[in-house]
């Protein structure tokens, strides 16, 4: 066994072991940091492919933005576990047959001729992922890269729209309706006769 | 050296896992939502393996795009998370049926 393929094992090891930790954990905070172990290890295994930058961009957006996300949502909330786990047992057999007759078959069909590829010979020292990718990103896919951009942008004002929250009967200053006001609104002009001089 | 095939098995063992994590967690929409991101992850690794053995950048600049998406989603997913708990007290999905479709 060379060293490569102890490494693939190791990593690999460890990741289904983190995603059957994510499934089976009572807490979630527990599911999330062993989400966060599963992300850590696949990024491995994504180095290994040669995929520097990727597994680098794993490691930085998913475990340092998205998990952290997660992880504050479900601190914020205030769950009860105990019911959210109840039908975990009666679910256990049926969820099993599914995953393993998915399993199954998609092992059956990667056991064909098309996938035995030869290996490809490894990249020389010198050569740069994350070059070869921003390459091809900025020339080939700049259109998908900025409708990237769009999306993110639609995801952040999405996100704020849903839980930007009006609550009524707070006092605070509205600039719009202090620029609306009008004479009339506030300024009322009485006519009244004068009084006689006694 | 590592064949292909052993790298496309790995991806389809976690992406059953997630789908049994789907039936099992089928109340707690947090874990629901965690499941779907290890689902993106088996997804990933499958296209970063095709893009090394078959030589084509391609595959990784998909992957590029899956994790902007992905996480997206998950910004999203969790803000809707965060009102419907803010408006119903709980995250249980089956006590999300005002909607009875």
């Amino acid at each position: 066994m060379t060293f490569e393929l102890f490494v693939f094992y190791l990593f690999s090891a460890v990741t289904l072991f983190s995603a059957v930790g994510v499934v089976t954990m009572r807490n979630p905070v527990y599911s999330a940091l062993f989400l966060i172990l599963a992300f850590f290890s696949s990024a491995a295994t994504w180095v290994l492919l040669e995929a520097e930058f990727l597994g680098v961009v794993l490691v930085l957006v998913y475990v340092g933005a998205v998990m952290v996300l997660f992880l504050f949502v479900i601190m914020m909330l205030d769950i009860q576990i105990d019911t959210l786990k109840e039908g975990f047992i009666r679910y256990l057999p049926v969820g099993l047959l599914v995953a393993v007759a998915v399993a199954a078959e998609m092992i059956l069909v990667m056991k064909s001729k098309a996938f035995d590829r030869p290996i490809p010979e490894a990249a020389p020292l010198s050569a740069n992922n994350t070059e070869a990718l921003g390459e091809i990103l900025y020339t080939e896919y700049v259109l998908p890269f900025e409708i990237a951009a769009v999306i993110l942008v639609v995801a952040i004002i999405a996100a704020i729209t849903l839980t930007l929250r009006r609550r009524k009967g707070v006092k605070k200053q509205d600039q719009s309706q202090q620029v609306k006001t009008k004479k009339s609104d506030r300024l009322r002009i009485v006519k009244m006769k004068s009084e006689e001089r006694s | 050296m590592i064949p292909l095939s052993h790298f496309l098995i790995v991806g389809a063992l976690l992406f059953s896992i997630s789908v049994a994590g789907i039936f099992l967690n089928r109340k707690n929409m947090i874990v629901l939502l965690m499941c779907i991101e290890l689902m993106l992850l088996a997804v990933n690794l499958n296209f970063i393996a095709f893009s090394h053995y078959l030589g084509d950048m391609a595959g990784q600049v998909f992957v590029f795009f899956i994790l902007t998406v992905a996480a997206a989603e998950a910004a999203i997913g969790l803000a809707i998370l965060v009102t419907v708990f803010r408006n119903r007290r709980t995250i249980n999905v089956q006590e999300l049926d005002e909607m009875k479709g």
